[in-house]
């Protein structure tokens, strides 16, 4: 039995909404991989929850008319892992979602969840933030849309206001197409760890492969919330595919990177790896564009 | 808290290919349900917090920790426990039998969950590789038998299946 006060089960999205308005102090529940443990923990014990878990239309990957990527928030790890659209145009989210957890919690854990989280470490989080994904929000006023970087307000605070629930993610097609992508996850162990460090990014290279059209660098645990390397962006957009580039971003990266120290691991350590991850996920997903780099 | 109004919803699920309706409480889990009003005790209560996987289950198919998976959800799901896997005059099915063959089992608190896990892999049809079936299994704790058995156990039954040769050495403990 779970310290639960009680349970609304929403029958769907609007359903949900007012039950969110209705009840302001629930608790939002999809997997429940997450707030389950919390209410075990006791952190989130004796609370109401609004259970959006049997919200079927938001399950499932789709293509709108304009070649969005629409994930639907509910969508669990391993359907988002085994999805045929994913593995064909942004085959790096399927592999950054294949490494959360064990095989059980990534057939519960939601891509919504883990983002409604707000927390750092979760493994999709660098990966919507490389791809630069839209969030879908649903509430009271009907749907909004915001950049997953406004999303997250800071540590386990999201953009969501009362009544509202994430209801899609987004990966519009000027993100996505032509670019690929790399993830490093480091972490003590293979399986159920959670991030100590995880660097995404992804890459468009020039029809002749010489010159990086484009490159997106994403960090889940270098700081407070997943963030992006601006600056180092910036400065290596436009410049040649070659050794000097890749270590070039892994000098720059650490000027963009905010990590500290915990009880995972010690705040150099992760300096070390915000530089070594970025250049290895870079040389990948250069490969994976089709693209070299010597030496 | 006695003052409090307890909670109860009807939840009709199919286990182990019977459709079976019962009231739960709300605040019940699965593994509780499928313990307490259904008798069904090799699902196990290990740490209850989605890290062991001595509790897991077949949700459609998929390998779900059932103590972190509400009751109340299991509404309209078919579900498969280790009693499920049982013949119609009590026989044991190929993986259960594996287990045995391979010594994959000590005290056996782990196994209902890791052949159900196994299960899956194996309903897959798929031949995966040692990496491939290392990760699959990687939900489930195990503290007697090194693993080593348990994986020797799946990936001889997965070969069987498959009509794939089995190397010699996986039948030195029969």
């Amino acid at each position: 039995m779970y310290d639960i006060k009680a349970l609304y089960e929403a029958k769907s999205t609007a359903n949900a909404v007012e039950l969110l308005l209705q009840h302001p102090e629930a608790v939002i529940i999809a997997g429940g991989s997450d707030v389950l443990i919390k209410i075990r923990d006791g952190k989130l014990a004796g609370k109401e929850l609004v259970s959006i878990y049997g919200l079927d239309e938001l399950r499932g990957v789709e293509l709108d008319g304009e070649e969005n990527i629409r994930i639907g928030s509910l969508t669990s790890f391993s359907h988002i892992h085994k999805d045929p659209l994913i593995k064909k145009h942004i085959a790096v989210l399927g592999e950054a979602v294949n490494m959360v957890g064990g095989p059980q919690i990534r057939a519960i854990g939601t891509i919504g969840g883990n983002t409604c989280n707000g927390v750092t470490s979760a493994d999709s989080a660098s990966t919507l933030f490389a791809w630069d994904a839209i969030i879908e929000i649903t509430g009271p006023d009907g749907i909004r849309c915001v950049p997953i970087e406004e999303f997250y307000l800071g540590p386990g605070k999201v953009d969501l206001r009362p009544g509202e629930i994430q209801t899609h993610i987004i990966i519009p097609k000027a993100s996505w197409s032509g670019y690929k992508g790399s993830y490093i996850k480091y972490g003590m162990r293979n399986a159920m760890e959670i991030a100590t460090t995880g660097c995404s990014v992804n890459v468009k290279l020039t029809r002749d492969k010489q010159t990086l059209k484009d490159v997106r660098i994403a960090y889940g645990v270098a700081g407070p919330i997943p963030l992006r390397a601006k600056s180092t962006e910036e400065k290596v957009r436009g410049r040649a595919v070659n050794r000097e580039t890749a270590d070039l971003i892994g000098e720059l990266v650490l000027g963009d990177v905010n990590p500290r120290d915990s009880w995972r691991a010690a705040k150099d350590f992760r300096l070390h790896l915000c530089q070594t991850m970025a250049v290895r996920a870079f040389e990948e997903a250069v490969a994976r564009a089709g693209g070299e780099i010597s030496g | 808290m006695a003052d409090e109004i307890r909670q109860f919803k009807q939840v009709t699920c199919t286990i182990n290919g019977v459709r079976r309706t019962t009231m739960v409480d709300v605040r019940a889990s699965l593994t509780d349900m499928l313990r307490n009003d259904y008798r069904l005790t090799s699902v196990k209560k290990g740490c209850e917090v989605g890290e062991c996987g001595a509790c897991t289950v077949l949700i459609d198919g998929e390998a779900f920790d059932s103590c972190i998976y509400l009751a109340v959800w299991a509404d309209g799901k078919d579900i498969i426990t280790l009693e499920g896997l049982e013949g119609p005059n009590g026989e044991l099915s190929d993986i259960q039998q594996a287990f045995i063959d391979e010594t994959a089992i000590q005290c056996g608190f782990c196994s209902p969950g890791f052949i159900l896990t196994a299960k899956e892999i194996l309903d897959s049809g798929k031949l995966y590789t040692d990496d491939e079936l290392r990760k699959l299994l990687s939900g489930h704790l195990c503290r007697c038998t090194g693993y080593d058995n348990i994986f020797r156990a799946v990936k001889k039954t997965m070969l069987r299946r498959l009509n794939k040769p089995v190397p010699e050495e996986f039948f030195k403990a029969e």
